[in-house]
């Protein structure tokens, strides 16, 4: 009854790579748009995004990190091994018509989802430049994949292992402050690295995009936890995105919202680490 | 003839003016736990109100009901402790009684016209068709239900609610191969994420749907349709005859004053589904979490306002308080919800509509603004237009709101359907004879096509449906 895990793998020590066969969402889902998903009779329903998907073979790839109580279970999950609801496609895919010059900014776990966006940049006849940071040099996921679809791709790392030394931001500050032009922009990472992109942007008036990743129940509009304010106006990540136009969105209240669980998500993780006398 | 005279012949019975009264948890009690309110007739006290109905030879009472259930019939069967021939009666009418009587306003409705009520209390009706039903769940003495030879045509019913239910049952009674998507990981809409356990419990409408799929549906979960299939796709390469859209109103409306974002503002959708849906006031024994206040304000009057305060009291509030914008007697909350709310110590204020809600520097809710209200005339629906007094502006606080004002109809389905014609109301318009929408072979019915109404309303919509998708397929 579930959806079998075909293949598995760790991309990085905080990071796993899942193939999941769902022949309906693989035949559907477009760039930019997620699946919910949930473990078990007991589970919780969590948005990822869907990092790739092969039409014909009937997969969809998804790619997390461990942050939490659901994504640390998943991970223990095997080849052959089934997740028990898996829906999707959800929200709005991205339009990648033609965009002109596009600077393509992915941090950490944000690559994961930059990736197919990026894939479907470069195959619509943009000119795509990838800039991608992590933590430390290990934590860099998709580098080959990224660079296979980017015209060209820059690495940073905050402890400076390796790339650039500093955040993607100070990569794309050095090409604008060296006379880079780009037609538009796209971030996706932590709500700091997106706010701290579109901080630098809208000094220079340049369009930025970027993609949310709030807490979600049902995924089709229903609920309203998804919520933020864009434009001062209320909108839905789960059917008005997750894509918005980063300048508009109000960061302090999506960082409040984002935390608003964290306690019981301490609890959870520890129900579970002790459980699985991982703690 | 014969049997007419023998009644005319009878000497008067005696009538009993009250309803047997029916037991149920205390107040103090329930408010720490999710059982059932009400906990239902025995076999003595059931036979003994079936005695007190007329068996009035025009029964109004058919006519109140929004399924036609034949109810002189299924009460006539219990006074004579024929139990089985009673559960067929209601079977052969409603897919669904042990849920529908659970959820009904029976008060607006059968019990609203029975003759008796004219003088004295109504035939306890739904507490009837309870019984009935919750004894054939106990005892499992319905005789099979007769399903019409297969008709070698499949039909799609798009969302698992009340409407949705009803139509996928009686399509399968006719022969058609029924398949019920459902975009949540359960079935029940509404009924499972949005009615709570101590009103509806899950098991009763585990064993409801177990029966629908035991007549041949095929419940498909986890298919957002409009996203995974659209309607064409249904009705083409999926090779369905006709498709019922039966998706509801699951889209909550906002106040839209400031402040609606702060952390522990609530939807009632959201607030009712992780508990309801996601289990949430089990965590951490299931993963999804919950906030809850310890002085909560609801916003709303419905019957979505009195569950969502009352969930709140069983969630540890301390003070938990409805705010309505009309005064109590316009509230659209059945009288028993409002009367169940107020036993467990829900404090009313009428006549208040909020202007802000209040926050922290860190976001959370700490209050809100309210103005006060008068009533003016009369608006279309019939209740008298609050009318706001400027300058009567007041604080109260609290630490968690919940947001009950309405919904919307759902729009996956209509954006992704762009052919179906909709009314200005963004719901969707139907023939309301056989349910058929702009689109031939694409029905709807319930929620999606009423706005917000009732689970009945809903279950009737299918009903109708089902026989316009069959005179469709059928050629009638």
């Amino acid at each position: 009854m579930g959806f079998k895990i075909l293949a598995r793998d760790d991309i990085t020590s905080e990071s796993v790579r899942m193939v999941v066969a769902a022949p309906y969402v693989a035949r559907k889902c477009e760039p930019g748009q997620f699946i919910i998903l949930r473990l078990d009779d007991r589970g919780e329903r969590i948005p990822l995004t869907i990092a790739d998907f092969d039409r014909a073979a009937g997969t969809v790839t998804i790619i997390f990190q461990k942050v939490g109580k659901t994504t640390y279970h998943l991970a223990t999950f095997r080849e052959g091994d089934e997740i028990r609801d898996f829906v999707g496609p959800l929200g709005r895919h991205l339009d990648v018509g033609r965009l002109g010059t596009v600077a393509c900014l992915g941090g950490g776990l944000g690559i994961a989802p930059i990736y197919p966006k990026v894939r479907a940049l470069k195959a619509g006849g943009n000119y795509v430049v990838s800039i991608i940071g992590a933590r430390r040099r290990d934590l860099v996921i998709l580098e080959e994949e990224m660079r296979a679809q980017s015209d060209e791709l820059f690495v940073t790392t905050d402890d400076g292992s390796y790339g650039l030394h500093g955040f993607v931001t100070d990569q794309l500050k050095l090409m604008l402050d060296a006379g880079r032009k780009f037609d538009t922009s796209l971030a996706v990472g932590p709500i700091p690295m997106m706010e701290a992109v579109c901080r630098l942007t809208a000094r220079v008036g340049l369009p930025t995009l970027v993609s949310l990743d709030t807490i979600m129940v049902d995924g089709t509009g229903m609920c309203g936890s998804c919520r933020v304010t864009v434009g001062g106006e209320t909108k839905f990540t789960c059917v008005d995105g997750p894509v918005f136009d980063g300048h508009k969105v109000d960061w302090l209240e999506a960082k409040a919202r984002q935390c608003r669980y964290q306690p019981q998500e301490r609890q959870a993780m520890d129900k579970f680490e002790k459980e699985r006398g991982l703690a | 003839m014969a049997e007419k005279e023998e009644r005319e012949k009878a000497p008067k019975k005696e009538i009993v003016e009250k309803k047997y009264p029916m037991k149920e948890q205390p107040p103090a009690e329930r408010i720490r736990n999710y059982k059932e309110v009400p906990y239902g007739y025995d076999v003595a006290t059931a036979v003994k109100e079936a005695e007190r109905c007329l068996q009035c030879k025009k029964p109004v009472c058919i006519s109140g009901c929004p399924v036609e259930i034949d109810i002189p019939g299924f009460v006539k069967a219990i006074a004579e402790e024929d139990f089985p021939e009673a559960i067929r009666v209601m079977k052969s009418y409603n897919n669904l009684p042990a849920v529908c009587v659970r959820v009904c306003p029976q008060e607006d409705q059968c019990e609203k016209v029975c003759v008796l009520a004219k003088k004295y209390e109504p035939v306890a009706i739904g507490r009837l068709e309870r019984f009935i039903a919750d004894y054939d769940y106990g005892h499992n003495i319905a005789p099979a239900t007769e399903i019409a030879p297969p008709k070698n045509k499949k039909v799609a019913v798009v969302g698992a609610g009340p409407a949705g239910l009803t139509a996928a049952g009686d399509l399968a009674r006719m022969g058609y191969g029924a398949a019920l998507y459902e975009a949540f990981h359960a079935t029940g809409g509404v009924l499972r994420y949005g009615i709570p356990e101590f009103r509806l419990p899950k098991a009763i409408l585990d064993q409801e749907v177990d029966y629908i799929k035991g007549l041949g549906v095929k419940v498909e979960c986890n298919m957002v349709i409009g996203k995974i299939f659209t309607i064409k796709e249904l009705l083409g390469e999926l090779g369905y005859s006709a498709v019922f859209i039966g998706t509801g109103a699951g889209l909550p409306r906002w106040m839209k004053v400031p402040g609606e974002n702060f952390i522990g503002v609530y939807s009632a959708n959201e607030w009712l589904t992780r508990i309801n849906l996601m289990r949430a006031y089990e965590f951490p024994q299931y993963d999804t979490p919950i906030w809850a206040g310890k002085n909560v304000a609801v916003i709303g009057g419905g019957n979505t306002a009195m569950d969502s305060v009352r969930t709140a009291l069983r969630m540890g509030a301390e003070k938990a308080t409805i705010y309505y914008r009309r005064s109590e007697i316009e509230m659209p909350a059945r009288i028993e919800e409002i009367h169940h709310a107020r036993e467990e110590g829900v404090e009313f204020n009428f006549l208040v509509t909020p202007d802000r809600v209040l926050g922290t520097d860190d976001g959370w809710v700490r209050g809100m603004e309210l103005c006060r209200m008068e009533l003016g005339e009369p608006d279309e629906s019939g209740r008298r237009r609050p009318v706001r007094c400027e300058g009567s502006q007041f604080e109260v606080e609290c630490d968690m709101v919940v947001v009950a004002v309405g919904t919307y109809p759902n729009p996956i389905i209509p954006e992704t359907t762009p052919e179906l014609e909709l009314t200005k109301w963004r719901t969707i318009k139907i023939d309301e004879e056989t349910g058929m929408t702009s689109v031939p072979g694409v029905f709807a019915g319930g929620d999606i096509v009423t706005g917000g109404a009732t689970v009945i309303s809903a279950m009737g919509a299918g009903k109708r449906a089902a026989r316009g998708m069959d005179a469709y397929l059928t050629g009638k």
